[in-house]
């Protein structure tokens, strides 16, 4: 059940997008991000839309593999939703007791709706068609002019990189030590509040446990391979820009100058 | 007690591309007093195949049946179901939690709904059967060492009083005085409390030993199902599947193609010693 969770995941299918140089993927997303940005207008996010349409069916992806990802996060769009529509001043077009709809608040809970939605989907489809060790090889590379800011740019990227790597671990074992407490008789699922908080109790004391356990091991392994850090250590598989990639930044710049021509001259 | 299981199949992340078919078109049935070693591969679905045992995993398709009643029924009580079929996980020294051993082993017993009293009472006798030494019930269960971890945490599944008892690779990772112990108790659990018992291994030796009937699975399907000797006979096909017979059978073979008339069918060191004096007697 946890498995279920495909947020941030990757999902391992063979494609363009998979393909590419993950920094490519990375400036991709900032790119569509920028643009969810740019204005409010309709036209924007249409263009917003057949983009991130194609790009879904460029990755192979499942939509609907990638649509189940978004329920985590159902809760907090109702409630970003729920304040635009109500709290936004303006010209009002419905009231009952207490509450006022504005056309204002209806027009921007539709928007944030819309933002939401394509900001996670879109950085999601980053992590579905990049696997986290490329991604953090990406962003070590992408961000490596920050060095002379004496940034530790590889420590951090190393860093992300054993964190993703551990997500799905702890996800296995927390998923294994729920299904051995249940075997138990535990409920996680049933009761008010402060009993189900209870009812975690057996199932965080051994995460922790077996979380410290492994990044103990994790960190002798390392030093017994005589890691120490990014001075002076070379790549297996140095990142080289390919000819797909060049054109992906052609198409990338392409897009964000079709949004800003759009926001600058449509009306609407 | 009775469990039956009816063409059941299981998928692991179905829909996605990752499809896993661990459990193929299974049909089983678990009787009374059964001792039932579960033998295959790694991979082969054993620990999928037992978490079904006691529902924590629902088959894509197929039917489970205990004593009768369909698992799968709306209105089923599962709970009572995970009291029944006591489920000693792989590794379950993981699943420790509490701040002594002793108020671990009552976790199950309470959930079960029984009274403190009753389940301290239960998870004393517990603790007893898996021969924990006295002066250990009240240290944190993470101050153990790795083989009292374990028997603590059988402790834990024993104390609901299951009928059934099924033990995911209890001797992974112990040495062979420890593996020895831990079978032991299970032998004389099922020997004489009458617990029926599934019990999950990768070694042939231990479910020679112990078990009176063996089921083989090999890429999610039960391949063999029979008595020790009957399935030890097949060799071959064990071999085939990454498996092999315990280790006094080719020492019985190797006997038998020199030219001494042994019984290639033993299974255990004791029935090899007793057939070896036999034939050296008669010679
Ligand atoms: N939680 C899971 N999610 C996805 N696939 C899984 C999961 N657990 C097991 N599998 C897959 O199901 C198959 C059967 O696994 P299972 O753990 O039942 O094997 P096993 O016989 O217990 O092996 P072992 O002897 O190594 O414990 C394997 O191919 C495994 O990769
Ligand atoms: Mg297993």
């Amino acid at each position: 059940m946890l498995r279920e969770m495909t947020l941030g995941q990757y999902y391992q299918v063979e494609s363009r997008l998979h393909r590419l140089d993950p920094r490519v993927k990375l400036m991709g997303t900032l790119v569509f991000i920028i643009s969810l940005f740019v204005s409010q207008k309709a036209v924007c996010y249409a263009v917003a839309t057949v983009f991130l349409i194609c790009m879904i069916k460029l990755s192979k992806v499942p939509f609907g593999y990638m649509v189940r990802g978004m329920r985590a996060i159902v809760m907090i769009m109702m409630i970003t939703v729920v304040f635009n529509l109500f709290l936004s001043p303006g010209e009002a077009l419905v009231t009952f007791w207490a509450f006022t709809i504005t056309k204002e608040g209806l027009r921007n809970a539709v928007f944030t709706a819309i933002r939401l939605t394509y900001l996670i989907l879109g950085s999601s489809l980053m992590t579905l068609t990049t696997t986290p060790n490329d991604l953090t090889d990406g962003m070590e590379k992408g961000l490596g002019f920050l060095k002379i800011f004496k940034l530790p740019v590889h420590e951090i990227a190393m860093m992300m990189s054993i964190a993703l790597r551990f997500i799905p671990i702890l996800l296995e074992e927390t998923d294994k030590i729920m299904k051995a407490q249940q075997a138990r008789g535990a409920d996680f699922e049933s009761g008010g509040l402060i009993r189900r908080a209870r009812a975690m109790v057996p199932l965080l004391v051994p995460l922790f446990v077996s979380a410290f356990r492994r990044a103990n091991d994790l960190a002798l392994a390392m030093e017994a391979r005589c890691y120490h850090g990014g001075e002076g250590r070379t790549k297996m598989k140095p990142l080289k820009y390919k000819a797909w990639d060049v054109r992906a930044y052609v198409i990338l710049f392409c897009y964000l100058a079709l949004v800003v021509l759009t926001a600058i001259v449509s009306p609407v | 007690m009775s469990i039956i299981l009816d063409h059941i199949n299981y998928i692991y992340s179905k829909g996605t591309s990752e499809e896993i078919k661990a459990l193929d078109d299974i049909c089983l049935e678990i009787k009374n007093g059964d001792f039932i070693g579960l033998i295959g591969h790694t991979g082969s679905g054993k620990s999928t195949l037992v978490q079904h045992l006691d529902g924590l995993l629902r088959a894509t398709s197929g039917h489970i049946y205990y004593d009768g009643e369909d698992i799968y029924d709306d209105g089923y009580d599962m709970r009572a179901l995970r009291g029944k079929v006591g489920l000693v996980f792989q590794y379950p020294e993981h699943q420790l939690f509490e701040e002594d051993v002793f108020k671990d082993v009552c976790f199950g017993p309470k959930n079960m709904g029984m009274s403190d009293k009753d389940a301290e009472l239960a998870a004393y006798s517990a603790l007893r059967s898996v021969k924990l030494p006295d002066d250990l019930f009240f240290v944190s269960p993470f101050e153990l060492s790795g083989g009292q971890k374990r028997r603590a945490a059988i402790a834990g599944v024993l104390a609901m009083k299951p009928e059934v008892l099924v033990l995911d690779e209890p001797t992974a990772g112990l040495d062979p005085e420890g593996r020895d112990e831990i079978l032991g108790l299970v032998r004389e659990l099922h020997d004489k409390e009458g617990i029926t018992v599934v019990l999950v291994s990768h070694s042939m030796e231990d479910v020679a030993d112990y078990a009176g009937h063996i089921i083989v699975m090999d890429k999610g399907r039960v391949l063999m199902d029979g008595t020790p000797k009957e399935i030890f006979s097949h060799i071959e096909e064990l071999e085939e599947i990454g498996l092999a017979a315990p280790r006094v059978t080719y020492i019985m073979h190797e006997l038998h193609r020199r030219g001494f008339n042994v019984d290639t069918s033993v299974t255990t060191v004791k029935e090899a010693v007793d057939s070896v004096i036999g034939a050296l007697w008669n010679a």
